[in-house]
C-alpha cells in the first residue's frame, strides 16, 4: 500500500479518474496540492488569470470532449469566483468537478481568512458536493465526485479540502477504490420497453411528426441513432439552442433551431405537429413561448434522464426516462421489424407545409454595402473555416447568430451557455476546446460586451500558446438589450452602449497577440483570411457590425410558438 | 391540498440542508418537517408536511428523489397511512377552577401531564395535528398557555407497505 499526504492523494486519485487538464488558481488554503502537482507530469496545470475563467475552460473541455472538466482553486475568494463557472455547468448539464481549498477543519465557523462556507454556496448550483474531513477519505470522494459529475444527467460536483487534511507532513494509505457504488444514486439508463412501444405506436400513428432535439442528446453521445431515427421517420427535426450539432444542421430534414429565436419553419412546425418527439430536451421558457397555447394538437414523447424535466413545463403523454442514447436505439429496435416504405409517402403532405414555411426565408436579411451585417460575418467565418470550427459562443446578438448562421455538422462543435446566458463565457470556453483538440480549429464569436467580461484570459492564452481566434462582432453597444430597449422602450437606450471602448487592436498586441480591425465590407473576407493563415497565434479580429441590427425571427411575447416577428415590420 | 412526503436519505452532514434547499430554491410550501435517524443509523427519515397541486407536488418528490443522498420518496397521502404528532404545552393555572378544567380535558383528549407547578400544567398530547390543535384550543379556553412546542407530523404507510432501501 502506498503511503503519502493528504496533497499527494488528491494529485493521485486526479490521475487515477484520467485527469489530464487542471484549470486552476494557487492560494493559501492549496498551496499542498499546488506543491504535488509541481512534482509530476501527468496532468498539465493551466494557470488563469480569474478563477470564473477556471470552471468557463474546465466546462469548455469537458463539451467539446465529453470528459469531466477539473478545476482547483483555493479558499475564500478563488472558491467563490467559480460560482458562474459552476452555475453556467449546472443549467446546461455539463461535467466538472471543483476542488476548492478550505481552511483548517478547526478553523471552520471561525470566520477565519480566507474562510467560505463553499459547500453552503455552491449548494443551488451543484448537482452534488463533499466537505471532506479525513485525509483516507480523499481517494473515494474524489472517485465518486467524477462519479457522480458525468453519469445520469451529469452536471458539476464540488470537493472541499480543508488543509489540514492535505497537509504534507503526514501520511496515510492511498488506496483508489476499484469502482464507485452508491445505494442513493443509481440512474436509469435505459428506457421502460412498455414506454418505448407506446412511444414507437404513437410516432408511427403521426401524420405529422416532428423530433425535437435538446442537449441531452450530445450528452449521451446519441447523435448517430438520432439520425437514424430522424431518417426512418422521414420527420423533420429541430433543435434547441443546446443541441445544435446533435443532428446535422446540413441534414434536408433540418429545419433549424426552434425557439424564442428559431426559425419560422421550427416553430411552425412545432406548433402544428401532432406527435412530437422530444430528445434529452426540457421545454425552456425560452423555447415554449406561452406554454397555454403550446403546440395544441400534439401528443408529447418525451425522453430524457431526468425524470424530473419531464412533465415540469408541458405534459408529457408518453413519458420515456432513459439517456437519449440508449433509448433511441431502443426504438430503432423495435421499428425494426415495422413497415416503413410508406412513411414518406405518408409524410407528403407535412413535408410539402413545413417546405411552404421554408420558402419565406427567414434568416434573408437585407444585403449591404456599406455596413457590415452581424449575420454576413457569420456567413465568412463559416466558409473560412469550412464549417468545422469549434466554436464557443458568448451571450448576446452574436450568440443568436452564430446559431444561426453557422450550421453545426457535428455534435460538440457549438459550445455556449444556454441555460444561464453567462457573458465572458465565450473566451475561456474556446481555450478548454483549445486544450482537448490541440490541432482543431477554436473560435470564439462574441461582442465587444461580452468579450470585456473575461478579456485577462488574454495573458493566459499568450502564456500557453493558445491559437484561439475571436471574432468580435462589435457594434458599440450591449446589442440584444438595446434590441428589446428598441422593441419594448421605445429605443430608450439605458446603459446599453459604451463610449469609451479600448482600442481592442492595441489591447491584442499588448497581450503579445494579432489585432485585426475591419470596418468595412470590402476588407472583410481578406481579413478572414488573415486571420486563419495564422496557425499558432492567437487573431482579435474587432469586427465593426451594424448598430441597428437586430436578431430575427424572434417569437412574440405572450404568443404560440409560431406567433413571431420576421423583421422589424414583418410579423406572421 | 395537505400532503405528507416521507424521505429515506443518507444519515450524512449537509443532507438535511440539500432538501430544504430544494424547497426553499423552487418556492415550495413547507408547513412542518421532522427528521430523525431510523432503526438503521446509516439513515435518516424525514416527514415533510407540505400543500401543493397534484402537478407541484409531483415536481416536490421528482426533486427530492433528484439529490444524491436520497434513497426513496414517497408521498404518504396517496394510500391508507397513519400519522402523529406530539406537542408538550405549558399552561398557566391561576386558579382553582383552570386546574381542574386543564384536569378533566387532559383525561378526555387522553393527554399526559408531566410536570406540575403551583402555577403551571406542562402536558403532553400525542394524535393528529387536527387533535393537537383542538387540543390547544380547549387549554386555551380554560388557562393560559405559557408555550407549546410541536414536533411536526410523522407517518407510517398502513399494511405492508414500508420505506426501506
Amino acid at each position: 500500500m502506498k503511503m503519502m499526504s493528504g496533497a499527494a492523494m488528491v494529485v493521485e486519485a486526479l490521475k487515477d479518474v484520467g485527469v489530464t487538464h487542471l484549470f486552476g488558481y494557487p492560494g493559501g488554503a492549496v498551496l499542498d496540492i499546488y506543491d504535488a502537482l509541481f512534482a509530476q507530469e501527468t496532468i498539465k496545470h493551466v494557470l488563469v488569470r480569474h478563477e470564473q475563467a477556471a470552471a468557463h475552460m474546465a466546462d469548455g473541455y469537458a463539451r467539446a470532449t465529453g470528459k469531466t472538466g477539473a478545476v482547483l482553486v483555493t479558499s475564500g475568494p478563488g472558491a467563490t469566483n467559480t460560482i458562474t463557472g459552476i452555475a453556467t455547468a449546472f443549467m446546461d448539464s455539463i461535467p466538472m468537478v471543483i476542488l476548492s481549498g478550505q481552511v483548517p477543519s478547526m478553523h471552520i465557523g471561525e470566520d477565519a481568512f480566507q474562510e467560505c462556507d463553499m459547500v453552503g454556496v455552491s449548494r443551488p448550483v451543484v448537482k452534488h458536493s463533499f466537505l471532506v474531513k479525513k485525509a483516507e477519505d480523499i481517494p473515494m470522494a474524489i472517485a465518486k465526485a467524477f462519479y457522480i459529475a458525468n453519469s445520469g444527467r451529469p452536471g458539476p460536483v464540488v470537493v472541499d479540502l480543508p488543509k489540514d487534511i492535505v497537509n504534507v507532513q503526514e501520511q496515510h494509505p492511498y488506496v483508489f477504490p476499484a469502482d464507485v457504488t452508491m445505494r442513493s444514486y443509481n440512474p436509469t439508463v435505459k428506457g421502460h420497453s412498455k414506454q418505448i412501444n407506446k412511444a414507437v405506436k404513437s410516432m408511427l400513428k403521426a401524420k405529422r411528426p416532428v423530433i425535437y432535439v435538446g442537449g441531452g442528446a450530445i450528452a449521451a453521445e446519441a447523435s448517430q441513432y438520432v439520425t437514424q431515427l430522424a431518417e426512418k421517420l422521414h420527420a423533420p427535426v429541430t433543435s434547441t439552442l443546446m443541441g445544435l450539432g446533435a443532428f446535422p444542421s446540413t441534414h434536408e430534414q433540418f429545419v433549424g433551431m426552434l425557439g424564442m429565436h428559431g426559425t419560422l419553419e421550427a416553430n411552425k412546425t412545432m406548433h402544428n405537429s401532432d406527435c412530437i418527439i422530444a430528445l434529452g430536451a426540457r421545454f425552456d421558457d425560452r423555447v415554449t413561448n406561452n406554454v397555454d397555447k403550446f403546440c395544441p394538437h400534439a401528443d408529447i414523447i418525451h425522453v430524457d434522464i431526468d425524470p424530473a424535466s419531464i412533465s415540469k413545463i408541458v405534459n408529457a403523454h408518453v413519458p420515456v426516462v432513459g439517456s437519449v442514447d440508449k433509448v433511441t436505439l431502443q426504438m430503432l429496435t423495435a421499428l425494426a421489424d415495422k413497415e416503413l416504405e410508406d412513411q414518406a409517402e405518408k409524410l407528403e403532405d407535412w413535408w410539402k407545409q413545413i417546405n411552404s414555411w421554408r420558402a419565406k426565408k427567414c434568416l434573408d436579411y437585407p444585403q449591404e454595402t456599406q455596413v457590415i451585417k452581424p449575420q454576413r460575418v457569420i456567413e465568412a467565418l463559416y466558409k473560412h473555416t469550412n464549417g468545422e470550427a469549434y466554436v464557443s459562443s458568448d451571450v448576446g446578438q452574436h450568440q443568436m447568430f452564430a446559431a444561426l448562421y453557422y450550421p453545426f455538422a457535428k455534435p460538440r462543435r457549438w459550445i455556449n451557455s444556454g441555460g444561464l446566458g453567462t457573458m465572458g463565457f465565450g473566451l475561456p470556453a474556446a481555450m478548454g476546446v483549445q486544450f482537448a483538440h490541440p490541432e482543431a480549429c477554436s473560435v470564439v464569436v462574441t461582442g465587444d460586451g461580452s468579450i470585456q467580461m473575461n478579456i485577462q484570459e488574454l495573458s493566459t492564452c499568450l502564456q500557453y500558446g493558445l491559437p484561439v481566434k475571436i471574432i468580435s462582432l462589435n457594434n458599440r453597444a450591449l446589442g440584444m438589450v438595446r434590441q428589446w430597449q428598441d422593441m419594448i422602450y421605445k429605443g430608450r437606450h439605458s446603459h446599453s452602449y459604451m463610449d469609451s471602448m479600448p482600442d481592442f487592436v492595441a489591447l491584442a498586441e499588448a497581450y503579445g497577440h494579432i489585432g485585426i480591425k475591419v470596418d468595412k465590407l470590402d476588407d472583410l473576407d481578406a481579413a478572414m483570411e488573415r486571420c486563419f493563415a495564422e496557425k499558432n497565434r492567437l487573431v482579435f479580429m474587432d469586427i465593426a457590425v451594424d448598430q441597428n441590427e437586430h436578431v430575427y425571427p424572434m417569437q412574440i411575447k405572450y404568443g404560440a410558438m409560431d406567433d413571431m416577428r420576421l423583421s422589424k415590420t414583418e410579423r406572421t | 391540498m395537505r400532503r405528507i412526503i416521507s424521505v429515506l436519505m443518507e444519515n450524512a452532514p449537509g443532507a438535511l440542508s440539500r432538501i430544504v434547499g430544494v424547497f426553499s430554491q423552487r418556492g415550495y410550501n413547507v408547513d412542518s418537517l421532522c427528521v430523525a435517524p431510523t432503526d438503521d443509523e446509516s439513515l435518516s427519515r424525514l416527514t415533510i408536511i407540505t400543500q401543493g397541486t397534484d402537478k407541484v407536488i409531483e415536481q416536490i418528490t421528482k426533486q427530492v428523489n433528484k439529490l444524491i443522498d436520497v434513497l426513496k420518496v414517497v408521498e404518504l397521502t396517496d394510500g391508507a397511512h397513519v400519522e402523529r404528532e406530539l406537542m408538550l404545552i405549558k399552561v398557566a393555572t391561576r386558579t382553582e377552577l383552570a386546574r381542574s378544567e386543564v384536569k378533566r380535558n387532559v383525561d378526555i383528549f387522553r393527554a399526559r401531564i408531566l410536570d406540575v407547578t403551583v402555577n403551571n400544567y406542562t402536558i403532553e398530547i400525542t394524535g393528529t395535528s387536527e387533535k393537537l390543535t383542538a387540543f390547544a384550543d380547549v387549554m386555551a379556553q380554560c388557562a393560559e398557555i405559557t408555550e407549546a412546542a410541536r414536533t411536526g407530523v410523522v407517518g407510517l404507510a398502513r399494511g405492508d407497505k414500508a420505506l426501506r432501501p
